[in-house]
């Protein structure tokens, strides 16, 4: 093998010869995942106006779901949300996708392909507390899938108004639509998971070798399809998640008003 | 006929420098025709590797205005018409000299991951579904991009501690195949480094046969090496069982 140092060796931040605006991309991201982390812990921390039950509607935000704290009647120092957010945020942060969002956008490492990073003393990728810590990342799914059980309990919930006679009645709100979809974007996000890709089959060397295999190759087919597009419904998914809140936290200030769209007596 | 320059780097181990040439454009050119070109009128020394011309072979590989790629698959048209066109060898291997890079490293690599061992009565009938997954990966052409781009190898030279995309796909290839009966998850962990990758997904951006190196071979094994090594129940209940923990289950 030939021993070589030439003028192509110079490394460091940003060194390349790419000429395209490589930057945006993760620029973007920055300013996406930042937004999103201010926005989200700002909410969390406010702990009152996650439930709109105006004109009957019973809306709670994904942010404060399951109510735990009714559960166990617990009187809490801090807004209950943590109790529950941390599950999300950590499906999310051993997601492989987001991982690469982030390695590349927060870390610089590599900011973009073909592109210099930061100097490193030493380079460990994820072999290494607390990068380790990527590998449970199917317990995060696992956990995740539990608080989406009760997400989608709530966005059925979000078409059953309150009469005046106290009696449920099927309708549609903005409201129930801005929870359904948000429900649907999780869903799609959650079942392209690359863990629970391998979990159903994704493990297997046979997919034809017995009737269990064979049925496990055709879920593992049908997650690889939402898995190809799963950077896209980790995007979407984030965004709805945030602007249900926004849009039920302006519903229960008074700042908007939320249109009922039907309401079948 | 329109001309475009091309700063094409010259030089060997000891250093170089890009080098100006002008050439005549022609519709449906590529970049290994403009390389050609120079050749035949300009630089008869200047030295390149190729062979198919038909992005099959994998030899002409290098950095086309900084991105790596295949020259014989870059057409001139889809690169920006108001700069020059650069063109490097691939940064990530020693340079012997102008486009042609020393890849013998990989051959060296290739030799540590043990080959197809299938059970001495196997039987070579395969139903199309157990032959699709790892189809994919025979595709590969081993143009070594995904080694040139990969950070772990091209900013941290960790040769010696990671295999690097391609023989990570070639190791999934072999893990996953219906008929092997090798376990090679301790040597894809330790030796092959498939924890430093961090899967940024460049080498998936860069093949030119689109193989999806990350989801559909790197993320696996990584996958497989959690259950074996990290997956805190799995160990627990490989204790009770006294289970062996070979990722082929025989």
């Amino acid at each position: 093998m030939a021993e070589t140092v030439s003028i192509l060796e110079h490394k460091g931040l940003g060194v390349t010869q790419r000429r395209d605006n490589w930057w945006i991309k993760p620029l973007l991201v920055f300013i996406g995942l930042s937004a999103f982390g201010v926005y989200s812990t700002w909410a969390a921390w406010q702990g009152n106006n996650f439930l709109f039950t105006g004109h009957g509607a019973y809306y709670l935000s994904p942010f404060y779901s399951p109510q735990v704290q009714l559960w166990f009647g617990l009187h809490l120092p801090f807004s209950f949300a943590f109790l529950i957010l941390w599950i999300p945020l950590g499906f999310r942060a051993t997601c492989y996708y987001y991982r690469k969002t982030y390695y590349r956008a927060f870390f610089l490492d590599p900011a973009a392909c073909a592109v210099g990073e930061p100097k490193h003393r030493h380079y460990h990728g994820e072999r290494k507390f607390p990068f380790t810590v990527q590998n449970i990342h199917r317990y995060f799914f696992y956990l995740a899938t539990i608080v989406l059980l009760f997400l989608w309990y709530d966005a059925v919930r979000a078409f059953f108004f309150r009469g005046a006679t106290g009696h449920l009645q099927f309708g549609v709100g903005v409201g129930s639509v801005v929870m359904l979809v948000n429900v649907i974007a999780l869903s799609g996000f959650s079942f392209g998971c690359n863990s629970l890709r391998h979990l159903v089959g994704g493990k297997l060397d046979c997919f034809s070798c017995s009737r269990t295999a064979r049925a496990r190759y055709k879920i593992w087919g049908k997650v690889s399809i939402l898995n190809l597009r799963h950077a896209e419904w980790a995007w979407v998914s984030l965004f709805s998640v945030g602007l249900t809140d926004l849009y039920i936290r302006l519903c229960a200030m008074g700042v908007l008003h939320d249109a009922r769209l039907l309401l079948i007596k | 006929m329109s001309q475009r320059t091309f700063k094409v780097w010259r030089g060997d181990a000891n250093g170089g420098a890009f080098v100006d040439y002008q050439v005549d454009v022609q519709e449906g050119m590529v970049v290994l025709d403009a390389i050609h070109q120079i050749q035949r009128q300009h630089a008869p020394d200047l030295a390149c590797r190729w062979n198919c011309k038909a992005a099959k072979c994998g030899s002409c590989s290098a950095e086309v205005n900084g991105k790596p790629r295949l020259m014989c698959k870059t057409r001139l048209d889809a690169l920006p018409a108001s700069e020059a066109i650069s063109v490097s060898p691939m940064k990530t291997f020693p340079i012997i000299r102008d486009l042609v890079t020393d890849v013998s490293w990989n051959y060296t690599v290739n030799k540590q991951i043990p080959p197809f061992t299938p059970a001495p009565d196997a039987t070579f009938l395969m139903q199309q579904c157990d032959v699709d997954r790892v189809q994919e990966f025979r595709k590969c052409i081993e143009c070594f991009l995904c080694q040139d781009v990969c950070h772990v190898l091209r900013e941290h030279n960790l040769q010696s501690q990671f295999f690097g995309p391609r023989f990570l796909v070639r190791a999934a290839s072999l893990e996953m195949h219906p008929l092997d009966t090798l376990d090679r998850l301790k040597l894809l962990k330790d030796q092959g480094g498939v924890g430093l990758c961090n899967i940024t997904k460049c080498c998936t951006e860069v093949c030119p046969e689109e193989i999806h190196i990350t989801d559909n071979a790197i993320i696996p094994l990584k996958e497989r090496v959690v259950d074996k090594y990290y997956d805190p129940l799995r160990i627990v209940l490989r204790v009770l069982t006294g289970a062996g923990g070979n990722s082929k289950g025989k």
